[in-house]
């Protein structure tokens, strides 16, 4: 289980890495849809299943395809593309990403220094258990989660309304 | 021969399994396309392609012939990579979804704890396939299409999942055999979930672009949505896609809601899959049965009978069967 956990936690950062320096805005979705399926895995991987299929459900079905709807009705032609890359340059990114590098090695120093003691036994998960858990002792977060939809979906209504069509 | 340990020849004959049921799903899928061009024409009283072999049974094998010599043209000014990848994902999430159906007490390839979330997560893999064939097409009739299919599957998944959860709620478990196995104890859930059928029946639907639903490949309007350019097999895997869509919808009918593989009344127990094949057959027909008789409705009275009717609907289903779970708890 440890090793479907590293693989597929590697295959999620170069795919993120990918969604950073992808130029074509379409192309970089599609990399970050794989990297949200392979943060699914890490769940599926950890035992939890049902978190990794909300994932998959909501993350990379959902949300995401409003994403790509979104780009796809903007119709970005070659000038993003050589703006994005205008963007891109080494000179804009070689400094702070040398010095991110560095603190990355350091964390990794600090990490690998002593041996951890958490273990990945695979013992899973399932859906009643999150259940319980979340209107158990986490229902206060549910709670403010679901009035802040609320709130965001009346807001949505009001600016989505026709005004025209309420006056006639 | 100290390599065939009981193990590996258990891992062997499920790995056949898998293969034999990943085959007749695909070939059930093209065998379709025949079987629905005779119904329709049986029920718009014409003929339909009686020609090539007995009662024109051939004509599947000659549409083959000619999709395999067609040319695969991919048009210069599409994005090659995401035009070639759509018709991929079109049919292989289908068909990855199959695994969690359980066909017969012996037969079925995962029996997962998360069977009917893997369903839904894959359905909602394949808004992808259209989004991506109809921007990567590069073509405004295919772009329509395409927005017009994510828009359709995102409004109708909501209730898609939504109308599963009283199955659910009454069987404690997202495991399809235990939901075959505890609709075998009690009723069948077509009685006690009616209205989770019908939104579930609707939703299926829309989630494969049947008609009534397929607005996103509207001829008359756009010229067949979001696959107009393509041709040769990749075509050929976004029509087998969408048939392997109606098997499995069928297939998860039959399993949710008309008990899967048992017979009514117990009736010979001993014929598991003949029940099996029996139930999605009649539910594949009745895909058909829609597209022969309904006209195709404006694509925004869809929208607003989705949001309007079905998802208050399978709401209060859903209430109603949470507080019959809890009162009989």
């Amino acid at each position: 289980m440890e090793f479907a956990f590293y693989f597929s936690a590697g295959v999620a950062v170069a795919a993120t890495l990918m969604v950073i320096t992808n130029t074509r805005a379409v192309h970089a979705l599609l990399y970050l849809v794989t990297s949200l399926l392979a943060v699914a895995m890490c769940f599926f991987s950890l035992g939890a299943p049902f978190a990794g299929v909300l994932e998959i459900i909501v993350y990379a079905g959902a949300i995401m395809v409003l994403f790509v709807f979104v780009v796809m009705m903007l119709n970005l032609g070659s000038d993003s593309r050589n703006q994005e890359r205008q963007w891109l340059s080494p000179r804009g990114w070689i400094g702070p990403g040398i010095l991110s590098g560095l603190l990355l090695a350091q964390l990794l120093y600090v990490l690998f220094s002593e041996p951890s003691s958490g273990t990945i036994s695979g013992a899973s998960v399932d859906a009643k258990a999150v259940g319980i858990a979340l209107f158990g002792p986490y229902i206060l977060a549910v709670e403010l989660a679901a009035m802040m939809l609320l709130g965001a979906m009346v807001t949505a209504f009001h600016i989505g309304r026709h005004e025209a069509r309420e006056v006639a | 021969m100290s390599w065939f340990t009981p193990e590996v020849i258990a891992v062997l004959i499920n790995v056949i399994k898998a293969i034999v049921i990943l085959l007749a799903v695909v070939i059930a899928g093209a065998l379709l396309s025949f079987v629905e061009r005779r119904l329709l024409a049986v029920w718009q009283d014409r003929y339909g392609p009686n020609r090539v072999g007995p009662f024109g049974m051939f004509q599947i094998v000659a549409d083959m012939l000619k999709m395999f010599f067609k040319e695969d043209w991919t048009p210069p000014f599409a994005d090659r990579l995401i035009f070639t990848l759509a018709p991929v994902v079109a049919m292989s999430s289908l068909l990855v979804a199959f695994i969690v159906v359980p066909i017969t007490p012996t037969w079925g390839v995962a029996d997962l704890n998360i069977g009917l979330l893997w369903f839904f997560a894959m359905a909602g893999l394949t808004v992808y396939a259209v989004l991506f064939a109809g921007w990567a097409s590069n073509n405004k009739f295919a772009l329509l299409g395409g927005l017009r299919a994510a828009a359709q599957t995102l409004s109708y998944e909501v209730f898609l999942g939504l109308s599963l959860m009283g199955v659910v709620a009454q069987t404690g478990s997202f495991n399809m055999r235990d939901i075959v196995a505890y609709q075998a104890d009690n009723l069948w859930f077509i009685i006690p979930q009616i209205f989770g059928f019908l939104t579930f029946f609707i939703a299926g639907v829309a989630v494969t672009h049947r008609h009534p639903f397929d607005q996103p490949e509207a001829e008359q309007e756009l010229a067949d949505g979001y696959h107009v350019e393509y041709a040769g097999m990749k075509w050929g895997m976004f029509f087998v896609g969408e048939y392997i869509g109606i098997v499995l919808v069928s297939a998860l009918l039959t399993t949710l809601f008309f008990g899967g593989w048992h017979g009514p009344f117990d009736l010979l127990p001993q014929l598991p899959f003949l029940w099996f094949a029996l139930k999605t057959a009649f539910f594949i027909m009745i895909f058909i049965l829609l597209r022969a008789s309904l006209p195709r409705p404006r694509y925004d009275q869809m929208m607003a009978f989705g949001w309007k009717v079905c998802l208050p609907l399978t709401l209060i289903n859903l209430l109603v069967t949470g507080a019959i779970v809890l009162a009989a708890a």
